[in-house]
């Protein structure tokens, strides 16, 4: 007998608003997967930076019967310069292990023309002079080269730059969209119930009481799409892990995709998604519907 | 309670439905609004309860003019007028004691009075047994009822009509004009639109008779 209050305009029958999930559903499931792409490089970064962080590489040019020559002459001036903590050049065994998943076992570096490398590690509070050590390693060993890794991290920076701005753009273009479609919504959901509304505002509803019965609805709608979708971007997600996982063909440390393994918030940013979009569809709903209310004498 | 001035009315671009119209309507009166269908009276009603805005002319209800108020001060006063409309335009999905209750609900009123009063109306328009019966289910003269219901369950102090007493029996709509005259004698203003000349005649009140959309007497 008693009906709900604020439930005087039977928007819950209207096939628009009926819609509204199903469109709302894959905005959320799209910007899900652009945010956790985004929250999943900015960790693979952080793993980089850590990574490579305080080390440098020395690679020195072939030896031809000289090495330990050529290696002592490098190690001598490392060692000397303030700033540097370790320098540990590869021996062959680990040459032969950085190269098996390449070459097999049959092929052994003694047989190639490698490199030598130097791993070097910096710190101790020193200001190490790069151009100085370079010049003194060229004048030691011809030839040697200083990596300091600078130019892969620039190049992976630069590329984790555009990933992050083409993941914000289309957050960007997913929120419009879902905007886009809740007024389009509303407004169909306006014009069906029209006689309805003019009837509440007849008997002196204030526009409030009015929009205040589609923002509910919006909320609704917009939570249960919201949810529906990150259920399914959790999946996604999910599959995508395993298969990130599978590419560790080449050991746990030489991983081809990064992990996607979420800190807490991490999650709790993804799980806000739904939250955000009802809330978004609330807005946009209260907005719509003021709007066309003004029109009203 | 209700004063027009030299009021015009059309819609868009076409010609004038209402012209001139000049009336004041004190608290406590009780008035027939007559004249043959298409004279203007629905129009002149919506003009009186805030649904359309004049052309020209001033409005003034309730001792204050319209014209000089903000939008947000029209719910309030909207809220002391009370209308039956001709076509009921009761809420096919809601219950008729859900109708006669929206008034109460669109104010604010706790829900614990709302159930009183609706019950209370309900049995004085003669449809207690009907509470859970969606508008669909009832018949011309019960929807009737329940439109007046809600038109009065606010108590208001204008009461506008159009067309009340058009789909009920002779004894209906005289039984209907007296719960209108109790109203009036408790202070309610009532102007009643109707193209029954001899009902009008008959019940002896005031009458306002529009002819081609203006006012001429009766």
């Amino acid at each position: 007998m008693i009906g709900r209050r604020h439930d005087d305009i039977p928007l819950h029958r209207d096939g628009t608003a009926r819609l509204l999930p199903w469109l709302i559903a894959p905005m959320v499931y799209l910007a899900a997967l652009a945010l956790a792409g985004m929250l999943a490089l900015g960790g693979a970064m952080q793993d980089w930076d850590r990574g490579l962080a305080g080390t440098m590489t020395v690679e020195l040019p072939p030896a031809q019967g000289a090495r330990n020559v050529a290696l002592a002459a490098a190690l001598g001036v490392l060692r000397a310069t303030p700033g540097i903590t370790s320098a540990t050049a590869l021996d062959r065994a680990a040459e032969g292990k950085l190269l098996e998943p390449w070459l097999g076992t049959a092929i052994t570096p003694d047989e190639l023309q490698l490199p030598l490398l130097i791993d070097l590690h910096i710190g101790g509070g020193g200001t190490l002079d790069l151009a100085a050590l370079k010049t003194r390693l060229a004048a030691a060993v011809p030839g040697a080269q200083l990596d300091d890794h600078r130019l892969w991290l620039n190049r992976i920076h630069a590329l984790a730059l555009s990933v992050e701005g083409t993941g914000l753009a289309i957050l960007a273009m997913v929120g419009a969209t879902s905007v886009l479609t809740v007024i389009f919504a509303t407004r169909a959901g306006f014009a069906v119930h029209r006689d309805v509304i003019e009837l509440l505002h007849a008997i002196g509803a204030r526009d409030s009481y009015i929009a205040w019965q589609f923002e509910s609805e919006a909320l609704r709608l917009g939570f249960g799409g919201g949810l529906a979708g990150l259920i399914l971007a959790a999946i996604t997600l999910w599959g995508l892990g395993h298969a990130a996982a599978a590419t560790a063909v080449l050991g746990e440390e030489a991983k081809l995709l990064p992990e996607l393994h979420f800190a807490l918030w991490q999650w709790g940013a993804l799980a806000l998604l739904p939250v955000a979009a009802a809330l978004t569809a609330m807005a946009t709903a209260r907005l719509t519907v003021m709007r066309a209310l003004a029109r009203l004498p | 309670m209700v004063r027009l001035e030299n009021v015009g009315m059309r819609y868009g671009t076409g010609p004038e439905v209402l012209r001139d119209i000049s009336l004041d309507l004190r608290p406590g009166s009780f008035r027939f609004l007559t004249g043959a269908s298409g004279a203007g009276k629905t129009t002149l009603l919506r003009l009186i309860y805030l649904a359309e805005r004049p052309t020209r002319g001033l409005i003034s209800l309730f001792g204050e003019d319209i014209s000089r108020l903000q939008r947000r001060d029209l719910a309030p006063l909207r809220r002391k007028i009370g209308v039956v409309f001709q076509d009921f335009r009761l809420l096919g999905h809601l219950s008729a004691f859900d109708n006669v209750a929206l008034p109460l609900r669109v104010s604010g009123a706790p829900e614990t009075q709302v159930r009183q009063h609706v019950a209370e109306l309900m049995k004085w328009v003669g449809l207690a047994d009907k509470l859970d019966a969606r508008p669909a289910t009832l018949s011309g003269g019960q929807q009737q009822r329940v439109a007046i219901a809600r038109a009065v369950i606010g108590r208001p102090q204008l009461l506008l009509a159009d067309e009340p007493t058009g789909n009920v029996d002779d004894a209906m709509a005289l039984r209907l004009l007296h719960l209108f005259e109790g109203m009036n004698r408790l202070g309610t203003t009532l102007l009643l639109a109707t193209h029954n000349d001899a009902l009008a005649t008959q019940l002896g009140h005031g009458r306002l008779h529009l002819e081609n959309g203006e006012l001429v007497a009766a």
